[in-house]
């Protein structure tokens, strides 16, 4: 399969008669950040999880790495990594033991090399095997990003990552999310914080209304201008 | 066809009840009472009928998703219920008269009830599961295992151990009848309430289907009040 | 399947870890089968015929709760979509869910039926194995084919046992007119009881199968 990570045509999603999406238009190349910015209920949960094929659009047509999102659902799930508002993972197991879990059921080589891997990486070693029930916020989200990555996916989909950290945390996790960039991955990052998510990123969407009412260019830097972009748009909705 | 249907199901019912009360001749054994027999016997048919329309539709719902078969579901669901409850109402006066109780646990009358349950938790679940727009596959998930679960009530409910010992099953009814007014006014009866839930039927999904276009154009123009503003 | 069987060792392992299910399912039991005995207070000589309806009524109840505990497991943290999220099918899903409800039905009967047998002076221990398995596997099916849509829809305390008690009725009659024949006669007096009990298993087994992925998948 081959072709961009993320080709999304007029994407909709109504819940209950109250429609969420009206027509998303998104391309999302290898090796991009896309931060999708967007006050609370814009729509971007929503948008991940059509995009995380968790929900099905009412409207519109999904492409993930050249393949129509309809078809062939087991072989583009392992090719994309989801973390969403929860954690996903089961509070009375390790952390150890939840990675286990999904390491199944995605088929992951060798995963005890890779769970002690990425554990190292989340800084939760020793905490590996405790219950998740027993983890702080900042380690329950470290797990989650650990999660979506065990299975070495090509597109990763975040919602809301930076809620709830402290600010070393939050300066951890860009620098995870910068490296993951660097090496490759294409990444979708759902926040409400801009200030937060700009370092990051190779490209600012902003969602408003159901819409992608403004794109940027891809140059990063211009975080000023895409602050005054995102609070114009927001002001207008009154 | 829509307007043919409510002066049809006048008629029909209207040839039904001369026939039932004027001129079928009165049974031997039951006296008048049974005169009830037509429509009791008539509903039943006609409940059965709705919880197979409520099967088919849920199925092609699940197929493609179509809000039409999902309209036809839930308002097959309702007439069911209707007509079920129609029955439980009219078997217990017929059955009072004529054998001195209320109500039996026969073969047939217990899978009626749970028969009735069955479809009635249904539309609990389409009037208080929420809003969810999942709702409507939920149900028609519930419609389907329902009509799977019929051939099993019918078997099981014959290993129930009567109270009365001589079952008295319908057919008493059903098989004697020898004379031809009585079965014309069994088949007049039965047209004639099928048509009435026909247009029942039709009513409700023309009202649900009026409902969501009332619902969608509200939306339209709450949109269009917060674009202008 | 693999994905079936990861997925039932994970519930197993979360159920052993805090016996929550367990231990309350199991002390539930014997409370109803308490109840519905003090209700009937019966004599000595009346207590045997009662057993099998205060069985099968004290399962079915028990069990819904026990099926219901299952998935409020997988609401916690949204734990459901990383299973969606992951390559699997739902029926893998199901058919994990499945097993481990019949597990925990299974140690849940372990205690139950003796007890029953205890105070309703009646000997079911030995003749029943099998008949148990057989109406493990018909509720098992339906409970957790419903047990996953009550979870996701409001008032869903009611709504399970609401679904689900009618569309049991077959079972429940089976089961208890198989255990009453056995208990008097042996298995050959059971053979309509079993009977209704094997044609809901398979009905409802592939039933479930078919339907799950409709009721978890949006």
């Amino acid at each position: 399969m081959i072709g961009p990570p993320i080709r999304a045509e007029r994407l909709a999603r109504g819940f209950g008669g109250v429609r969420v999406l009206t027509g998303v238009d998104l391309t999302v190349a290898a090796g991009e950040v896309v931060v999708l910015l967007g006050p609370n209920g814009a729509g971007k949960t929503t948008l991940l999880r059509i995009l995380a094929l968790l929900l099905a659009p009412t409207g519109g047509r999904l492409v993930l790495f050249g393949t129509d999102a309809t078809r062939a659902p087991a072989a583009l799930r392992r090719r994309i990594g989801y973390a969403g508002h929860e954690i996903s993972c089961y509070p009375d197991l390790s952390g150890a033991e939840n990675l286990a879990f999904y390491a199944q059921l995605f088929g992951v080589a060798e995963p005890a090399a890779r769970i002690a891997r990425l554990l190292a990486w989340a800084g939760l070693d020793g905490a590996g095997r405790r219950p998740v029930r027993t983890y702080s916020r900042g380690m329950s989200q470290r797990l989650a990003l650990a999660r979506a990555l065990l299975h070495e996916p090509d597109l990763l989909l975040l919602d809301e990552p930076f809620s709830g950290l402290d600010p070393d945390a939050v300066e951890g996790l860009q620098q995870q999310l910068l490296e993951l960039r660097a090496a490759g991955h294409s990444i979708v990052l759902a926040t409400h914080d801009v200030d937060r998510a700009a370092p990051v990123a190779s490209r600012i969407a902003i969602l408003h209304r159901g819409r992608i009412a403004w794109a940027g260019d891809g140059r990063a830097d211009d975080a000023a201008v895409i602050v005054a972009a995102y609070r114009t748009i927001v002001a207008e909705r009154a | 066809m829509r307007r043919v249907l409510p002066p049809l199901t006048g008629l029909a019912m209207l040839a039904a009840l001369v026939l039932v009360f004027l001129l079928v001749p009165t049974e031997a054994d039951m006296g008048i009472v049974q005169r009830i027999f037509y429509f009791h016997v008539s509903s039943a048919w006609v409940a059965f009928l709705g919880f197979f329309l409520v099967a088919g539709a849920s199925a092609v719902y699940l197929w493609n998703g179509a809000p039409t078969a999902d309209r036809l579901a839930y308002a097959g669901a309702e007439v069911g219920v209707l007509f079920c409850t129609l029955v439980l109402v009219t078997g217990p006066i017929w059955a009072r008269p004529i054998w001195g109780v209320w109500w039996t646990w026969d073969p047939r009358l217990t899978m009626t009830v749970v028969l009735w349950a069955i479809y009635s938790s249904y539309l609990m679940l389409r009037a208080f599961g929420g809003g969810d727009a999942a709702i409507a596959r939920y149900a028609a998930v519930l419609g389907i295992v329902g009509v799977l679960d019929i051939p099993l009530i019918v078997v099981s409910v014959r290993l129930l151990r009567g109270i009365h010992p001589a079952v008295i099953t319908r057919t008493q009814g059903g098989t004697g009848l020898a004379d031809p007014w009585m079965r014309a006014g069994l088949l007049v009866s039965a047209l004639a309430l099928i048509l009435l839930a026909a247009w029942l039927v039709d009513l409700r999904v023309r009202g649900a289907q009026l409902e969501d276009e009332v619902a969608a154009l509200r939306r339209e123009m709450d949109a269009r009040r917060g674009e202008v503003a | 399947m693999r994905d079936a069987l990861a997925i039932l060792a994970k519930d197993l392992r979360i159920e052993w870890r805090t016996r929550e299910g367990i231990s309350s399912v199991f002390v539930l039991g014997v409370l109803l089968v308490v109840v519905l005995t003090m209700a009937h207070d019966p004599s000595p000589e009346t207590a045997p015929t009662l057993a099998p309806g205060v069985l099968w009524a004290a399962f079915v109840l028990t069990g819904m709760l026990g099926v219901q505990r299952g998935f409020l497991l997988e609401r916690e943290n949204d734990c459901l979509a990383g299973l969606l999220g992951a390559p699997v099918d739902p029926a893998a899903i199901y058919a994990g869910k499945l097993a481990a409800n019949v597990v925990l039905l299974a140690v849940m009967q372990a205690v139950v039926v003796p007890l029953v047998g205890l105070f309703l002076h009646v000997d079911l221990a030995a003749r029943l194995p099998a008949l148990l398995l057989v109406c493990l596997l018909g509720f098992a099916s339906l409970a957790t084919l419903f047990g996953a849509l009550a979870a996701r829809v409001r008032a869903r305390e009611v709504m399970l046992p609401l679904l689900l008690l009618p569309l049991l009725v077959p079972l429940l009659i089976g089961a208890v007119q198989a255990t009453r024949a056995v208990l008097v006669g042996g298995l050959a007096g059971a053979s309509g009881g079993l009977g209704v009990l094997a044609a809901f298993d398979v009905i409802f087994g592939v039933a479930g199968w078919l339907l799950f992925a409709y009721v978890v998948r949006d």
